[in-house]
């Protein structure tokens, strides 16, 4: 037994990746999740509208973070900000009473919202203070319905799987057997080999995409309230984030196994860290911007966005163009990092012809 | 030269894979690169059909379409049937239609794989990958066909069928080039490249090999192992002398193929020069 316990353990050095996963990772996803991992949230966006306005965010406190006060505006106003994200409470103040509007895509948020409406009528009925009653309205999920919160999220878990850890295995496979070498001496073009590996993963996530939504409808009865188009446009640049995730954990993988502990790497922290299950706004500040760089927080603002509140399109540009730009950089680097397994002879602009030119001139 | 390389070098960090090495590869004619594990025959290969870039002299090669190449460790798909595998890379060069079935029927007819169209690559048994692997590289005529150990592990009935085929492509017109660890295979070749450490320690036809050996080969019939560079041969010792004084004992001997590859091994160990050959 000790000389197996002894070989494991050398085997273990050598795998540097895999000493990583068990040592460093843990400790790191502890002390990153330990700070993202909450549900309290301190702070709600908040706009308040009619003519009380200012004088009912005098009100308001924390954790009201009062972004706009406009005494001009009214609910259409509120309902706006609401469904583009931009707050989470909207206060309509009338001449006789005060609504708040809020966010039912926005479980913590609103629950903390109500709770310290709650405990403001509380305070000011024990003060004998003359504070205007506040009735609470949700919108979008009246009921609070947890699985309409998680099942737009989780398409984008769905995708995020398929795209990173299925295409990263499909390619690594071809290296592993040996195949990709056939593959770059074919007279493919390298996009050809490129796409050729994409594209069936793209389609394939398509439909997963497709049957998942229309499950979450039928057996969860989430609605899908928005605009297909912009849903599906937020899912294909996704897709192509991820697919470029794929393609670039396989270039750095030269087995299954190891292409399977990268793509751990890029997921985990995306489930967590994305506001898929933590509120983004309630993970400390030194955690909050991981989210900003994480591609499912920005197809989870479009997908909660655009099937529980009609987002529309306009409205979106902000999360649509952070994942064009992502698409882009990733799916070029992976283009890129694959290219040179499938034309390494091209490198420094020298083709395979040109060494054979080379000498006949 | 048609293709091949020309005073080829490949480093790999601080390890020379590839040591100014020439080969030529003419249309029609097999070449054959003998070296054991590590000689290098597999960036030798690489290196023709430009899976790896040269560090300094030239590779000549015709166009992608116009290769066919196998490397060591595959040549098929496990999980795509033979017919899979075979209309995947026919596609790959363009061949479709009418042309892809009737060469795919005569060549899976050839290599005695036409009852066999619907097993998956994996069910095939060893030498039955490889013919196929082979016969797939041969569909779209190559011109040069490259292939990488195509007979290791693989049974002698299957090898001779192997070699039916690759001795076939080069009648039909096709430039072959095989890497091997067998030095039996070396007389099928009209070009022998023995290869060591990166290095080539001998090269031309195999009768040029032989002719060219330097210093004086005899056999000992002996149980003991005589003084001097020796080799156990059969029941019988080959001794070589580098010089023509052979030990006592030791009766002068022709060499052959075999005899030439270890004298050329034990010459590049000595540091002495093969007359003829590029070492």
């Amino acid at each position: 037994m000790w000389t197996m316990i002894v070989k494991e353990f050398r085997q273990l050095k050598r795998d540097r990746r895999t000493l990583a996963l068990l040592i460093v990772l843990p400790v790191l996803l502890l002390v990153v999740f330990g700070y993202a991992a909450r549900f309290d949230v301190s702070k709600v966006t908040t706009i308040v509208v009619g003519p009380q306005a200012e004088a009912v965010a005098g009100h308001l406190h924390a954790p009201f973070d009062l972004v706009e006060i406009d005494p001009n505006g009214g609910r259409s106003l509120a309902e706006s900000r609401l469904q583009d994200g931009t707050a989470v409470v909207g206060v309509v103040t009338g001449q006789t009473q005060i609504v708040a509007l809020m966010d039912g895509t926005q479980l913590f948020a609103v629950e903390a919202a109500e709770s310290a409406i709650d405990h403001m009528a509380q305070a000011a009925k024990a003060n004998g203070a003359a504070v205007p009653a506040i009735t609470v309205q949700i919108l979008y999920n009246p009921n609070l319905t947890t699985s309409w919160i998680m099942i737009p999220g989780l398409t984008g878990l769905i995708l995020l799987f398929i795209g990173t850890l299925i295409t990263s295995l499909g390619i690594v496979r071809e290296r592993q057997t040996g195949t990709i070498e056939q593959l770059a001496v074919m007279p493919f073009r390298p996009w050809d080999v490129i796409f050729g590996k994409i594209v069936p993963y793209l389609l394939l996530a398509a439909l997963d995409l497709i049957a998942i939504v229309v499950i979450g409808m039928v057996l969860f009865g989430v609605p899908f309230v928005g605009n297909v188009a912009t849903f599906a446009l937020g899912a294909l640049l996704f897709l192509l984030v991820t697919l470029g995730m794929g393609v670039l954990v396989s270039t750095v993988s030269q087995n299954q196994g190891q292409s399977i502990q990268l793509a751990i790497m890029f997921v985990v922290p995306q489930i967590l860290l994305s506001g898929l299950i933590f509120p983004v706004s309630s993970m400390a500040s030194g955690v909050q911007w991981i989210a900003y760089v994480l591609p499912l927080k920005y197809f989870i603002d479009i997908s909660r966005g655009v099937m529980l509140k009609a987002t529309p399109l306009t409205a979106l540009w902000g999360p649509l163009v952070v994942l064009a730009g992502m698409a882009i950089v990733v799916l070029g680097l992976a283009v890129l990092r694959f290219r040179r397994d499938l034309a390494p002879s091209a490198r420094r602009g020298r083709t395979a012809e040109a060494d054979s030119k080379a000498v006949a001139a | 030269m048609t293709w091949g390389l020309e005073d080829a070098s490949v480093v790999f960090g601080s390890r020379t894979a590839l040591d100014h090495l020439t080969l030529p590869v003419e249309p029609s004619t097999v070449s054959i690169c003998v070296g054991g594990d590590g000689a290098g025959k597999s960036t030798l290969l690489r290196a023709i059909v430009g899976l790896v870039r040269l560090s300094s002299g030239a590779a000549r090669r015709p166009q992608k379409k116009d290769i066919g190449y196998i490397p060591a460790t595959a040549g098929l798909y496990i999980d795509l049937t033979v017919d899979e595998n075979v209309a995947f890379c026919a596609g790959a060069y363009g061949v479709r239609g009418r042309e892809l079935t009737c060469r795919s029927t005569e060549m899976l007819e050839r290599i005695g794989l036409a009852d066999a169209r619907t097993r998956l690559g994996g069910q095939l048994s060893g030498g039955m990958q490889r013919k196929l692997a082979v016969g797939m590289a041969l569909l779209h005529r190559p011109a040069m066909l490259v292939l990488d150990e195509p007979t290791t592990g693989v049974d002698p009935v299957s090898r001779a069928e192997l070699w039916r085929l690759i001795s076939g492509a080069a009648a039909e017109g096709s430039a072959v080039v095989v890497a091997t660890t067998y030095v039996d295979e070396a007389h099928r070749a009209s070009t022998v490249v023995l290869l060591e450490q990166g290095r080539s320690i001998a090269v031309g036809s195999p009768s040029d090999i032989i002719a060219a050996v330097p210093g004086t080969l005899g056999v000992v019939e002996s149980t003991e192992q005589p003084q001097g560079l020796s080799w156990r041969r059969g029941k019988t010792w080959r001794v070589w002398a580098p010089s023509l004084d052979l030990p006592p004992g030791a009766e002068s001997l022709q060499p052959d193929f075999e005899d030439a590859v270890m004298i050329a091994a034990l010459a590049d160990e000595q540091k002495i020069e093969i007359d003829g050959c590029a070492c």
